[in-house]
């Protein structure tokens, strides 16, 4: 199954990655990170993430780390 | 079901750094693509970077190649002599538009006409980023800076500059290309531009030259999101992103 792994204490929540997702499975989560920012979450609950890398490719900030397509 | 990892951080990266932009901000694109063509021409061992003054001078904390850092646009007077003296290194330069197009104008230039062979990447985000977002000389007509509060008019302050096509009528220029980071699609497309500049000092055609159109959401006062929609409607019209000059022919 497809899935990308976030590093939430590299993620300055500029949302970008949220409106590149073709599948809208990034969100802004409740948590906040060590530098106090309300990180994004991946959540794929039916498994439809395609693995396109668009997020990975968009984030400025490296902090969606790992991208696996299957 | 196989997986197969399709996105790593790049290996020329240090495991351990973060980076210091601001959130938005297409710096951190950039050098992650810088990272990933080192990466895939295998060239990390043998690269010496020669880094500049503004935001992109970070890129020594980021990529674990060697690096030298060179006065206030000088950067690729620097490299001039670090390729001068080892030929057998891959150099090349990070450097904003304000130390590439401003103060550093004539040794960037001289470095083409020269046809040196070296790798010089170029952000263009319109403004003066690290000191407070200053009029630069990228500033498009009709932007507001905190030194032009009425906006860029040509009677005081005269015409932004177009680095890419300058650059690409030095004849010792191999490669000179303008690219965005404002899609993912074009994000593809600069990564291509930066590995065929670099591929260009490999071969030893001369200078390789990348402009690529970024974002700075803190000193226009946007949103990221906000911030890309500029860089599409406001500086792609006057900017034009494309291939300018390509000694390759391809």
């Amino acid at each position: 199954m497809s899935n990308i792994v976030i590093d939430k204490n590299r993620c300055k929540a500029c949302y970008l990655c949220i409106n590149e997702c073709p599948r809208n499975l990034i969100k802004i989560s409740d948590s906040t990170n060590n530098l106090g920012n309300r990180v994004v979450e991946f959540c794929d609950p039916e498994g439809v993430c395609l693995g396109c890398a668009m997020c990975a490719t968009r984030c400025p900030d490296l902090a969606i780390t790992e991208v696996y397509r299957g | 079901m196989m997986l197969t990892q399709v996105f790593k951080i790049p290996d020329s990266f240090r495991k351990d750094a973060r980076y210091t932009f601001c959130p938005g901000c297409d710096h951190g694109v950039a050098v992650r693509l810088v990272g990933e063509v080192l990466d895939e021409l295998g060239l990390r061992e043998n690269a010496i970077a020669a880094c500049s003054i503004g935001c992109s001078v970070t890129i020594y904390d980021f990529l674990n190649v060697d690096a030298l850092e060179a006065p206030h646009g000088r950067a690729l007077a620097e490299a001039t002599g670090i390729k001068r003296a080892r030929p057998d290194k891959f150099v090349f330069t990070y450097q904003g538009d304000g130390d590439f197009a401003s103060i550093g104008l004539a040794e960037s230039m001289h470095a083409a006409l020269r046809g040196e062979n070296l790798s010089a990447i170029c952000i263009n985000n319109t403004t003066y980023g690290m000191t407070g977002g200053q009029l630069g000389p990228t500033t498009i007509l009709g932007q507001v800076t905190t030194t032009s509060p009425m906006g860029r008019n040509t009677e005081y302050y005269g015409y932004p500059i177009k680095i890419a096509e300058h650059i690409a009528l030095c004849d010792g220029t191999a490669f000179s290309a303008r690219v965005s980071l404002d899609t993912v699609a074009n994000i593809r497309k600069a990564k291509q531009a930066i590995k065929k500049a670099f591929e260009v000092q490999m071969k030893g055609l001369g200078f390789g030259f990348v402009e690529i159109l970024s974002t700075c959401p803190t000193n226009w006062r946007m949103s990221p999101q906000k911030a890309h929609e500029r860089v599409q409607n406001e500086m792609m019209p006057v900017f034009k992103p494309g291939v300018y000059k390509d000694v390759l022919g391809e």
